[in-house]
């Protein structure tokens, strides 16, 4: 029995009720707090752990190994993810690295703002990111539809979409912030005295950079450099919008090797690869963050406004680089969906440019008849409808596993990573497993989930309730046990308590948790694109039809539904901003 | 030796350092008294380069050095957070200095363990600086600016965050290093106790300007302004009346009686001036100039902290009654003016 426990029979019995009645209740209340993650535990059970053992089950069978063409794949899939992964993290220490020290060392006008809109892509849809890229640089992008008026030519000059250069681009812009956050933080935390006493022992400005703060940011520069290499190793909508199936990494492969070529053992393998890297990626990432030294300052170094020349030479240029990087793509989306720059197809005689709404009610229309043509407005609706499901289902498992974690016993310190592990299992993968589990016996045949579009918010919890937990955790931790037992004392039932005391104190992260899951379903595209029945396409889904298909209208339409898509986005994020209890750390 | 001449400083608008000049003698170690935000720190840190004064110099043996950085000046800086580096060890901390010198290992190594010795911490060397206590990391603060052979050594209230006993063995470890290394130091701090204990010369600092300066002794007994009286708690202030010349002072009005008091300076009758008046040296007698009603007494180590009722407080070997008036006798130096 814990001591709270014990102090609350304590109370009971001043009350004045028998022994045996208050261990039948001690005994009750502590089988109902075993209860309580039980759900949250089973939910992962089912739709987390049986798929991924569907995968490694399939992966056992039939042994790829022997196939020397699956091999090739295999090999050729994770040389390119590491390739553009080491190249995409490397481009972004090299843009974040500048930044974070502008961020740490000087004040400026514009820097809050600049700061924000650093960080808002890393919250942003995949689709949304890649539209924006796609409604500034890509061929019918504002730079291109430009040069094209401006020279007269009849060709896009410029080729990004669809290159390398494009993922890599949209990988800076993903997680330079996480460089910014890590470093910038270690930066501006870093005791100034220790580089004050490296002088006064006679280390001039090279050697205190050498032998002070490049050994002490160390750990916080690979952790850094380590998690955006994770992200950048996992990116699965990025490469497939932005790049094109040619740019085949181990998620996109397992994405084609599935949908598209029904090879279910290969792509079975590839998520094995997929998920034994990531394992060992986020191992030696747990390992330095463990072992991260803290040199901390008791409160952060003050920052100034930039003095000599130099200083102030590299404030400008750093900030307007990271200013035209961030928001120009950005801007661009909501703005390409507003304007008419080309002919459609089909369309002849003098064609109107200029602003229209056009592409934002055309989203209401089937204009094809087709009987699988889905009007866009509808996958809006499947969003919401999916969205709100993962919120209620998300919230209904996660707040009984936290307020389980909040007081751990023995189990509940095996919950916590358990919970946790879908973090580590990509989008794809989770998708993929989802296909092989319900695609057979005992959910094949009269009870058929995979055709059922309840798939989409069940995979979506999965992914949303690691974080829906981990941030409601900090709220009920928060509460001193010595509230409830004030409450308990001054005549309160353990309901009562919860609903006077509890619940007023998490209701806020109950909200930000609820809006998180919101957002993550709203935006998601890696699972969605395997599980979502073709019938019953998500936003993200309908985005990337629509982009990938040719005609100008189709390609504003991607751009009024990337811009509604990034509205929402944005709101949930403003939301959770504003939820945000102080002092609480970010995901 | 170093010379410090006419520092100003402003701080986010405020003037903090008003025109300081002081000199430290070869050998000599002087202590920086004054309360927190007094500047003092700052003044160490104009001193160390690793601040700029808007206008005045620093001196070292006649040759202007505002312009050295730091790096260059090898002034020793002991820290009040002792600023070790996490990521080395004790050996290393200490080592520091001497490689950037680009000494030879084997020399460093020995003058690593001879320092080690000097502070008391042999066998500390491969120990973990997180894994030490207060006054350990102290030491090792201690060693690591005595290591590269300082011209002069600073401390910035270096003992301020540990305890009294702490204090006051490394205080007169301290002062042994020192003296027998014959290092000239400034050292800094708010607490005249650990002031009195190290300093050769004590410069009180107040209001961005040097209040007073002398020996400890000095300092204490004949402090020259209120704020320094009260600043050192040296005696009790009490307002006074001057009431007439007399033959070899003034005999001035205070609200526990009337006193006599020597001093050098011009008074006119019915003027208003301070008086300091000492809280010991004075004794029960009926036949005592001074009178005041008792409002509490204290026992202490050598007899009772006895307070009266208008906020002044003496030291009496033998406790009155609270309550009751009693009569004190103030011998003729017990007493000062403060103008």
């Amino acid at each position: 029995m814990s001591k709270v426990e014990a102090q609350k029979t304590d109370v009971i019995s001043d009350a004045g009720l028998s022994g045996r009645s208050i261990r039948l209740r001690a005994r009750r209340s502590r089988h109902f707090r075993g209860l309580l993650w039980l759900p949250a535990l089973s939910f992962l059970a089912l739709f987390f752990f049986y798929p991924l053992a569907r995968i490694l089950g399939l992966s056992l069978e039939i042994p790829a190994l022997s196939d020397a063409q699956a091999l090739r794949v295999m090999a050729r899939a994770l040389t390119f993810t590491l390739y553009q992964a080491t190249l995409s993290t490397l481009l972004t220490l090299a843009l974040g690295l500048p930044a974070a020290f502008l961020f740490a060392r000087f004040t400026f006008k514009g820097k809050a703002f600049l700061r924000t809109l650093t960080a808002i892509p890393f919250m942003l849809p995949t689709v949304v990111v890649a539209s924006g890229f796609n409604a500034w640089l890509g061929p019918r992008g504002w730079l291109n539809m430009l040069l094209m008026a401006i020279f007269r030519l009849s060709a896009p000059p410029i080729t990004l979409v669809g290159t390398l250069g494009a993922i890599l681009a949209a990988h800076v812009f993903y997680n330079t912030t996480i460089v910014i956050r890590v470093v910038g933080n270690a930066l501006s935390l870093l005791n100034p005295r220790l580089e004050q006493a490296a002088r006064t022992l006679g280390a001039n400005r090279q050697q205190v950079f050498w032998q002070l703060t490049l050994p002490l940011l160390r750990p916080y520069l690979l952790a850094a450099g380590l998690l955006v290499f994770l992200f950048d190793f996992t990116s699965f909508g990025v490469i497939l919008i932005l790049g094109g199936p040619q740019f085949a990494t181990l998620e996109v492969e397992i994405y084609l090797q599935a949908m598209h070529y029904f090879n279910l053992p290969l792509a079975a393998w590839l998520s094995l690869v997929q998920l034994l890297c990531t394992l060992i990626f986020s191992a030696l990432y747990s390992h330095l963050i463990r072992r991260t030294l803290v040199a901390a300052a008791p409160r952060p170094v003050e920052t100034t406004s930039p003095r000599s020349w130099r200083a102030r030479l590299f404030t400008i240029l750093m900030a307007c680089l990271l200013f035209a990087f961030y928001l120009l793509p950005l801007a661009s989306l909501p703005l390409r969906s507003l304007t008419r720059l080309e002919a459609e197809r089909g369309q002849r005689g003098e064609v109107q440019y200029g602003l229209t709404t056009r592409y934002y009610t055309e989203l209401f229309f089937n204009r094809r008849g087709s009987v699988f043509y889905i009007p866009p407005v509808q996958a809006l609706g499947n969003s919401l409808g999916y969205a709100a499901l993962t919120v209620i289902l998300s919230l209904a498992l996660g707040i009984p596993a936290a307020l389980a974690l909040t007081r751990p016993g023995r189990l509940e310190y095996l919950l916590d990573p358990l919970l946790m592990l879908p973090l580590g299992a990509s989008a794809v993968t989770l998708g993929l497993g989802f296909i092989l589990a319900f695609n057979a016996p005992p959910f094949s045949s009269e009870f058929s989930l995979l055709t059922s579009p309840l798939l989409v918010p069940l995979a979506h919890t999965i992914i949303a309730l690691p974080f829906v937990v981990r941030s409601l955790q900090p709220a009920l931790a928060s509460i001193p046990v010595s509230l409830r037992q004030a409450a308990a004392t001054l005549g309160a039932s353990p309901v009562r308590v919860w609903r006077e005391v509890d619940w007023p104190i998490i209701r806020r992260a109950t909200l930000s948790a609820g809006v998180f899951a919101f957002t993550v379903s709203m935006g998601e595209f890696g699972a969605a694109s395997l599980v979502a029945r073709p019938e019953y396409p998500t936003l993200p889904l309908a985005i990337y039809r629509f982009l990938s298909q040719p005609g100008g209208l189709n390609y504003g339409q991607a751009m009024a539904m990337s811009t509604i898509l990034m509205l929402v986005t944005g709101l949930g994020i403003l939301l959770i901003e504003k939820l945000r209890l102080p002092g609480t750390t970010e995901f | 030796m170093l010379e410090v001449r006419d520092i100003h400083k402003s701080y986010e608008g405020q003037v903090l350092l008003n025109g300081i000049s002081f000199a430290v003698q070869a050998g000599e170690t002087v202590c920086l008294l004054g309360a927190s935000g007094s500047g003092k720190s700052t003044l160490l840190r104009i001193i160390a380069g690793l601040e700029e004064a808007e206008s005045g110099q620093v001196l070292w043996d006649g040759a202007d050095i505002s312009f050295v950085p730091t790096h260059a000046r090898n002034f020793g800086l002991v820290f009040q957070d002792y600023a070790l580096f996490p990521h080395y060890t004790v050996a290393e901390n200490i080592a520091f200095g001497l490689r950037m010198q680009k000494l030879p290992r084997a020399e460093i190594r020995s003058r690593v363990e001879e320092l080690l010795a000097t502070v008391n911490l042999v066998g500390f060397g491969p120990r973990r600086v997180s894994e030490l206590s207060g006054g350990e990391q102290q030491r090792v603060a201690l060693a690591r600016a005595l290591a590269p052979q300082p011209r002069l050594l600073m401390f910035d209230e270096p003992l301020g965050a540990l305890d009294r006993t702490l204090k006051d063995n490394l205080l007169e470890e301290l002062r042994r290093i020192l003296h027998t290394r014959h290092i000239p130091a400034i050292y800094v701090t708010h607490d005249q106790e650990e002031a009195f204990a190290i300093a050769d010369r004590v410069l009180l600092l107040h209001a961005g300007q040097i209040e007073q300066e002398g020996t400890p002794a000095e300092v204490y007994a004949r402090p020259v302004s209120v704020w320094a009286a009260r600043f050192l708690g040296a005696g009790n202030i009490l307002d006074a009346k001057v009431v007439r010349k007399k033959a070899k002072g003034w005999e001035m009005q205070t609200v526990l009686g009337n006193v006599e008091v020597t001093c050098g300076h011009t008074h006119r009758e019915g003027d208003r001036v301070n008086l300091m008046v000492s809280r010991r040296g004075v004794r029960l007698e009926p036949s005592g100039n001074l009178r005041g009603v008792v409002t509490d007494v204290l026992f202490q180590q050598n007899g009772y902290k006895v307070n009266l009722e208008d906020g002044s407080f003496f030291y009496l070997e033998k406790a009155p009654q609270i309550g009751q008036e009693i009569y004190l006798h103030l011998p003729p130096s017990g007493v000062q003016c403060l103008a």
